[in-house]
């Protein structure tokens, strides 16, 4: 006798959970040969507001753990996902995607979760300045997470573009509002249980899936939101969502780039996510030293 | 209410030296022009208290200076007088022969001045000594080893001491600021004076540098500022040593009356230790009233 | 002017001999000085006594397409130059306006209002040094961005607001030229002058024709220079509502921004600040160029077990502040910029005031002609108060009293803005706390209101993005690849 598979459930990932969606809406994910795979949420502005009140939360002792344990964590999220790299390859063979292509995308993934890991206790010692001002004050600028950012995930792919948009803003010290890819979200929610298992504290990562005519303005006009990232969208969509962000002057960056690419990783994905902020205080001489009799 | 020690210390604000430095810039970009330059600097000459300490100091000296005080500069009519002459108490005799019937005070400094390293008794006679042959005013020295030891105790019972044995002659209390080296230890030192009885507080001997910057002037302005808003009380202030020039003076002025006020512009509240200040004010006076710049040899150097 | 003194500081005049103004102002195009297309002239108002200045042109969409023509024109070749040239110019530039400082700051005084002891101490000097700064970043561009490819982006449409003319114009222009941009700079209408002085500078100092282009005019001069489409970029100094309006016209143009807007800034005393110092940085928090200060200290928190002390400290410093005729050179308070923005001030005084708030102004006499404000302190107010949470860009501080340090940090982060905050207590590590904490892009530890062309400025949320000033100010100005 033939054993039942235990089906999986797709779930969106909120504040360390895996709720439903408030909408009970969902959408089929449908295989190459059009055999439903899987029902995923269907997000809707409410969704995407618990999301953002999850992210508000956890962004304060997120950003406030020490650099080193940041990049430890970033690191155990690549090594979780080395451990169930098959399980996101068979995802991508039940989509249509090619071995050789599966495999790519899951092994740049990782590779990239494990740059940005080694980037976390680093890039504030090459963006800060000490600024040699004309009067007695030591003055030095350092960088400061700009807070929670909402991320519209690179439609077109599954794993990389999602992982390569959100390791900068988390490594920096971000929270982060994800809406999946449209077409392939089923690797985003499988790597929410990858993060859950990862030491990632809840609510510094939220996953949302399904279409995004509702949840990306919410999320671009949401006014608790600091900075808002696309890729590779369309340019009436991209100039819609720069509007929807005016409100209350979201930083907005849309990257059309090929996630393969060796050069769609570095220094200036975390610095574009980041606020310098500048301190000043006096320096004490000694005596009278100074003083002009 | 005079405060005890302990309360004191708990209610003594601290200082940042850069932000003084600032105010005190802000205060030396104040222009004084005109009829306030003119007021201003007879305000300075009225205020000066005409010094000579010296261990070379002789009769001859002295009776010279007096003169002075008193005749700063006759070919200028309805000139002020200093306020006061500041001699060793060997000369208070002296001087106070060569100025009866004038206003001019006499200041004998006294406590083992300028070091203040006796004992206490030494220091009692000292002062009585001064006041016994007519001083009118007593500048003190505080013992600054025993502050930087952390015996404030001990310079607060020093001061109220030496007050006792003034009398009548007003006590002012010099910090020698020069050797607390912080303005924070300034201001303290400014309130341990206040409360034990000082009627003035002074920056300075003159026999260390750097001696009345406007930045430790500023210190101790504010907390006779303090003084005046907690109990109604006036305290006195005088700079000392460093101030030999017209301007300089006229800054201080500015600063006096921004701190505390124009209560405070007068010599019973206000006076410039220096033996050159005088000199410097009435050159300014002379190109107040000729239109030309004046020269030193114009004017008498006793 | 006070009253009952002893001895009353006697009027000390900076002199306006040496000045030299047209009675008319041309446009700024291509090297030359060209009348508006439209053939209209405003007046430039001196707000100390309401007298006229000179004529100013006011440029229309026409005149702003021939500036951003002769910007494109020149700026191949300019951004062809050898570095080490571009920073020459640089350099001259700085040193023509060091000579000439007295004579910017005077206009300066004369068409803004500032205290002549501000524009002379303070704006003259730092613009001065801003253009020195940059200019020795022309040729080391590479230090900057390591691992980068650098170029320019192009052709910059800048917009300045009138508090701080001359110096805005610097922290505009120096980073532009210096990275081998192209500039149309607008000044604010009510303060044309000392941009327009700049424009004569840069003249002399021979820069090539069409680099720096210099245009004056109104609101509908800056849209049609923000509505350009040969622009590259925008940079914007001015109010949070204009920033919103350039971010949605900009939306979707490629055209690259930074805003440096608004703000409502936190000043924070503790009870073991060093407390006279800390009244004087309130003082200069707030009173500070009339209050016409983006990141004023306009909110003030004071720990509640020292606040009687610090009011009355506080008031009684305010006594000695000179207010009056801003050529004087110990006015410490001057003129408001203009009749418009006296009113914008009165009617925030008189809003505070029907909410209830306890209102406190020095008693001294102003100037019969001219636009003039008391300093005002609104005390014992709430965070609810109009007064506490929006902007008014003048001399009304507002005054709260705070218990614990999470109290203050959160009351000091409830605010759209994020421009700066002051932190005023001895102890190092409650400073690095609240420094951490508080969101905002300058913090100001035991001090306020310094500024320098190393120390890069700029805000967080509502207050605008991108940095001016420091390393950080060159990131505005370059392509990246």
């Amino acid at each position: 006798m033939s054993r039942i598979e235990v089906l999986k459930t797709y779930k969106v990932y909120i504040g360390g959970q895996f709720p439903r969606t408030e909408s009970g809406r969902y959408h089929t994910i449908t295989s190459k040969k059009g055999e439903p795979l899987a029902n995923v949420c269907l997000c809707s502005r409410k969704d995407v507001r618990n999301a953002v009140v999850a992210a508000r939360k956890a962004q304060g002792a997120w950003a406030e753990r020490a650099a080193f344990n940041r990049g430890q964590i970033l690191y155990r999220i690549a090594e979780m996902l080395e451990g169930r790299k098959s399980q996101f390859i068979e995802e991508l063979l039940s989509l249509g995607f090619t071995q050789k292509n599966a495999q790519t995308e899951i092994d740049l993934s990782i590779e990239r979760l494990v740059y940005y890991a080694g980037w976390c206790d680093k890039y504030n010692q090459i963006v800060s300045s000490v600024n040699p001002v004309s009067s007695a004050h030591f003055n030095f600028s350092t960088c400061e997470p700009m807070g929670v950012i909402g991320i519209i995930a690179d439609n077109n792919s599954p794993l990389l573009g999602l992982i390569s948009s959100l390791a900068p803003a988390i490594a920096g010290g971000n929270t982060v509002v994800v809406l999946s890819s449209v077409d392939y979200p089923l690797n985003a929610v499988t790597f929410a249980e990858v993060l859950h298992a990862s030491d990632v504290p809840g609510g510094v990562v939220n996953i949302l899936t399904g279409s995004l005519h509702e949840t990306a303005p919410t999320l671009a006009s949401h006014m608790d939101i600091n900075a808002f990232v696309a890729s590779n969208i369309s340019h009436e969509f991209s100039t819609s969502l720069q509007l929807n962000a005016v409100d209350n002057l979201k930083r907005f960056f849309h990257y059309t780039i090929d996630w393969n690419q060796q050069n769609s990783q570095g220094l200036h994905f975390i610095g574009d996510l980041q606020e310098v902020k500048t301190t000043w205080h006096p320096i004490e001489q000694i005596g009278g030293a100074t003083s002009s009799y | 209410m005079a405060k005890t020690i302990s309360q004191i210390l708990l209610d003594t604000p601290k200082v940042d030296k850069v932000g003084v430095e600032e105010r005190v810039a802000r205060i030396q970009t104040r222009s004084v022009k005109g009829p306030s330059k003119s007021q201003g600097l007879k305000m300075v000459l009225n205020m000066i208290d005409l010094t000579t300490l010296e261990g070379k100091d002789t009769q001859g000296k002295v009776r010279q200076m007096c003169y002075k005080a008193h005749h700063l500069h006759d070919a200028i009519p309805n000139l002020p007088a200093v306020a006061a002459v500041c001699v060793y108490p060997s000369m208070v005799k002296l001087a106070k022969k060569e100025l009866r019937n004038t206003q001019v005070k006499i200041a004998s400094v006294s406590t083992a001045f300028p070091s203040g390293q006796a004992p206490l008794e030494v220091k009692i006679i000292d002062t009585k000594f001064a006041v016994d042959n007519g001083a009118d005013e007593i500048d003190m020295v505080i013992s600054r080893g025993r502050f930087l030891q952390g015996e404030f105790q001990y310079v607060y019972d020093e001061i109220a001491q030496i007050k006792e044995a003034c009398g009548k002659a007003r006590l002012k209390v010099i910090l020698e600021t020069g050797e607390l080296a912080t303005l924070d230890n300034v201001r303290l030192a400014s309130d341990i004076a206040i409360h034990a009885g000082a009627d003035f507080i002074k920056t300075s001997t003159g026999k260390i540098q750097p001696a009345a910057t406007m930045q430790v002037t500023y210190t101790m302005l504010m907390a006779i500022q303090d003084h005046f808003a907690e109990t109604g009380n006036m305290i006195g202030m005088k700079p000392a040593g460093g101030i030999s020039t017209a301007k300089l003076a006229l800054h201080n002025l500015i600063m006096v009356k921004e701190v505390l006020g124009d209560d405070w512009l007068t010599n019973e509240w206000f006076r410039f230790g220096a033996s050159s200040l005088a000199n410097d004010v009435l050159m300014q006076i002379i190109k107040n009233e000729s239109g030309y710049y004046a020269s030193p040899d114009y004017i008498s150097i006793d | 002017m006070k009253n009952k003194e002893k001895w009353p500081l006697s009027p000390s005049m900076e002199s306006t001999q040496h000045i030299s103004l047209k009675k008319q102002y041309a446009l700024f195009i291509d090297g030359k000085w060209v009348a508006p297309n439209s053939g209209k002239y405003f007046p430039s108002i001196n707000p100390a006594d309401e007298s006229h200045i000179a004529d100013i042109s006011h440029a229309n969409e026409k005149d702003v397409d021939l500036a951003v023509r002769a910007a494109r024109k020149a700026f191949p070749s300019w951004s062809g130059l050898a570095p080490s040239e571009r920073a020459k110019y640089l350099f001259r530039i700085a040193r023509i306006m060091q000579e000439k400082s007295r004579e910017l700051a005077v206009i300066e005084t004369l068409d803004g209002g500032k205290p002549i002891r501000e524009s002379r101490d303070i704006d003259v000097p730092l613009a001065c040094n801003h253009f020195f700064y940059y200019a020795g970043w022309a040729d080391k561009l590479a230090y900057a961005f390591p691992n980068r490819q650098v170029e320019p982006l192009g052709v910059a449409g800048q917009i300045i607001p009138w508090n701080f003319p001359l110096l805005m114009a610097a922290w505009k222009i120096a980073p532009a030229l210096a990275t081998g941009n192209t500039v149309v700079l607008k000044p604010a209408e009510t303060t044309s002058l000392t941009a327009l002085k700049l424009a004569e500078i840069i003249e002399e100092a021979g820069l090539p024709k069409g680099v720096v282009n210099i245009i004056t005019g109104f609101g509908d001069t800056g849209s049609a220079l923000v509505n350009h489409p040969d622009i590259n970029k925008i940079a914007f100094t001015g109010s949070t509502n204009v920033g919103k309006i350039i971010q949605r016209a900009i939306a979707g143009t490629g055209k690259k921004a930074t805003l440096e807007l608004g703000g409502k800034s936190a000043n924070i005393i503790f009870d073991d600040a060093p407390i006279d110092q800390a009244v004087e940085g309130i003082v200069n928090g707030i009173f500070f160029n009339q209050g016409h200060v983006c990141c004023a200290g306009s909110r003030l928190f004071v720990q509640e077990n020292i606040a009687d002390k610090v009011i009355r400290k506080l008031k009684l410093r305010m006594k000695s502040l000179y207010v009056g005729n801003p050529l004087d050179k110990n006015t410490d308070i001057g003129a408001i910029n203009s009749k418009e923005q006296l009113k914008t001030i009165e009617s925030y005084i008189s809003i505070g005031k029907k909410e209830g708030a306890e209102i406190y102004q020095p008693a001294c006499d102003l100037p019969k002609k001219g636009f003039y404000c008391l300093p005002t302190l609104f005390l014992h107010v709430a965070q609810s108060h109009t007064v506490v949470q929006e902007e008014i860009f003048g001399p009304v501080l507002t005054i709260q009293t705070f218990r614990t340090i999470d109290e203050v940090i959160q009351k000091a982060n409830n605010t759209p803005y994020g421009l700066a905050a002051g932190v005023w207590t001895d102890k190092g590590s409650r400073i690095f706390n609240l420094t951490t904490k508080l969101k905002a892009g300058v913090v100001w530890a035991n001090t306020y209101n310094k500024f320098d062309p190393t120390s890069p400025f700029g805000g967080y949320k509502e207050s605008g993005f991108g940095r001016e000033g420091g390393i950080h100010g060159l990131a505005a100005y370059v392509k990246l690849s």
